[in-house]
């Protein structure tokens, strides 16, 4: 096992959905994909922007793409549009999720 | 028909205030039948309310016309076509200012179309009689919480209209609140003949319009391998191949910066996503988890496979109201202690506010130390104090005469504050509006979309 970042195993965006935001996550490989279905649970998820998203995380899975959503309730500072925080739209929430360290095993590191 | 016909459909504008060298360099530098634009999004309906309440005339992205200006001759040369959702809360209002535009050019042959029927505010009250709840979307709150104070109410509409002005030979098509993708999904409809029914084709296009909305974000843009993306400068915007059995092909023009691979395009499909199985649009359900990606050479993805199903028997409704003000000044401290100066500099600064009498209640007020990972909240840790940080300060409140009293306060918080703080070229900062966002859903038998087209 080593201990590495999402971003060396997966890209990201993000955008804002109402009062949250929205992060896509996409595995750079299907093994690497399998890995984080069995991996990066939703709890994970809230647990790593505890003092950013303030309300329900929502995990939706594309196989197809090796892709995870996450929905993140309530993590924009208050109301969409009234917030006055820096990333207001959640830009940045891709890569926030990015800088997430998991234990990964070596084989899928190859 | 021939089945192997191909329609090639361009996105050259992802937002309002998008670079104008996307639809410019989209015209000159490569083959194109249809030029796409976007322009609205949700708060931009109700600045266009404001401005046509002042002006009968504006109420629209006046942008695109005068973008116009600079590629219409072309287009009609080269035959290319233009759709956008640029009419705002007035598409005959800009009806008017593209016949004035295209008559400046001394151009003729031109036919104009446009789509009404989705600014839905002055029908209000009697859809509210009529059993419309428009009940808030979100946390079901009733609409006669904001009723009073509502400034836009667009209904967010199809692809159809949009084909019929095609069919009717419009050159030129301007909607109001159309969705993003159905002014993608329109040429479609109208070049292959797709019936209203056929919900994988519609849904084909309907997530060509997702890859395609936001302009060079498909392309290289905001991609996290960003090193591996050459020119960025002269980075191409999408252009789509689509074939009339659904399949498409997302490239760029020859020669152009940027890049188009399968994870260019998924990072665009992950964009905004909400439930991937049950992504509703007015014209289809589409479903994301269908769509299969393949690169198909160099900058060129194939996207197939893509099932869709009925769409549901509402619309989408996009309102706005005024909720207020909001405030934010920026200043900049240094170390050492950056940090507990701009702390103590934001402290003053609401102690002077209620110095004059009405004090900021503590919910309202805003204080942000930029450079200790405010983006990072509690995911990246700051490894040593900072020697420099924005202090960025303000409130939000339905008074705006007390956040002009908070203007004011920041400037003299140089000079009568802690050392070490520079950084006010902004000058003073303003109020600005506060635009609530209330999304909400009508029966589509309630809404009649008209189309126009008329020739210059």
């Amino acid at each position: 096992m080593a201990i590495i970042k999402l971003m060396d195993i997966a890209i990201a965006r993000s955008g804002d959905k109402g009062d949250g935001s929205n992060v896509g996550i996409k595995a750079r490989t299907p093994a690497l994909y399998q890995f984080l279905k069995e991996n990066l649970s939703e709890q994970r998820v809230k647990e790593h922007f505890k003092e950013i998203c303030f309300g329900k995380v929502t995990r939706y899975e594309l196989d197809n793409l090796n892709v995870l959503n996450f929905i993140l309730e309530d993590s924009l500072g208050g109301g969409g549009t009234a917030t006055l925080i820096m990333d207001a739209q959640g830009k940045v929430h891709s890569l926030a999720m990015l800088h997430m360290e998991m234990d990964v095993p070596d084989s899928l590191l190859a | 028909m021939s089945t192997d016909k191909t329609v090639l459909i361009a996105n050259g504008q992802g937002f309002w205030g998008d670079s104008l060298l996307g639809p410019l360099r989209l015209v000159e530098e490569g083959p194109l039948d249809y030029l796409t634009l976007d322009y609205l999004a949700e708060v931009t309906m109700s600045i266009m309310q404001k401005q046509k309440l002042r002006n009968p005339e504006a109420g629209y992205a006046t942008d695109f016309v005068e973008m116009l200006r600079q590629i219409l001759p072309q287009c009609q040369a080269k035959g290319i076509k233009v759709i956008a959702n640029a009419g705002g809360v007035n598409p005959r209002g800009c009806l008017n200012a593209i016949k004035k535009v295209v008559k400046e050019l001394g151009l003729t042959g031109l036919k104009i179309g446009i789509v009404e029927g989705d600014d839905i505010l002055d029908q209000l009250p009697e859809l509210i009689k009529s059993g419309e709840a428009f009940k808030n979307l979100d946390n079901g709150a009733p609409v006669q919480d904001i009723i009073d104070r509502m400034s836009s109410a667009n209904v967010y509409i199809g692809a159809k209209p949009i084909a019929d002005a095609l069919a009717q030979g419009a050159d030129i098509v301007v909607t109001g609140r159309a969705t993003d993708p159905s002014v993608v999904l329109a040429p479609l409809i109208y070049e292959f003949g797709w019936s209203m029914e056929d919900y994988d084709k519609l849904a084909a296009g309907t997530v060509m319009g997702h890859i395609l909305e936001c302009g060079a974000q498909c392309t290289g843009g905001n991609y996290c391998d960003w090193k591996s993306v050459p020119d960025f400068a002269r980075i191409g915007y999408p252009v789509v191949e689509a074939k009339a059995d659904g399949t498409f092909t997302v490239t760029k023009h020859q020669g152009t910066g940027g890049l188009v691979n399968v994870d260019t395009i998924t990072s665009q499909l992950m964009y905004e996503l909400g439930d991937p199985n049950h992504y509703l649009g007015p014209d289809c359900t589409s479903d994301f988890t269908t769509i299969q990606l393949e690169q198909d050479g160099e900058n060129r993805v194939k996207v197939s496979g893509i099932k869709g199903s009925a769409p549901t028997p509402t619309y989408k409704v996009s309102m706005s109201y005024e909720d207020g003000y909001k405030i934010v000044g920026q200043l900049t401290y240094t170390g050492p202690d950056a940090i507990e100066k701009a702390e103590l500099a934001a402290q003053i600064l609401f102690d002077r506010v209620a110095l004059y009498g009405k004090p900021i209640p503590e919910q309202d007020r805003f204080v942000e130390l930029f450079g200790t990972n405010v983006c990072y909240k509690g995911i990246v840790k700051q490894s040593q104090a900072p020697s420099e940080i924005m202090l960025r300060v303000g409130a939000k409140s339905y008074d705006k005469e007390l956040l002009n009293i908070l203007a004011r306060e920041v400037a003299p918080l140089i000079t009568s504050g802690p050392v070490g703080v520079t950084g006010f070229a902004g000058g003073r900062p303003k109020p600005s509006e506060i635009v609530g966002y209330w999304p909400a859903l009508i029966d589509k038998t309630k809404v009649h979309t008209t189309v126009t087209v008329e020739e210059v």
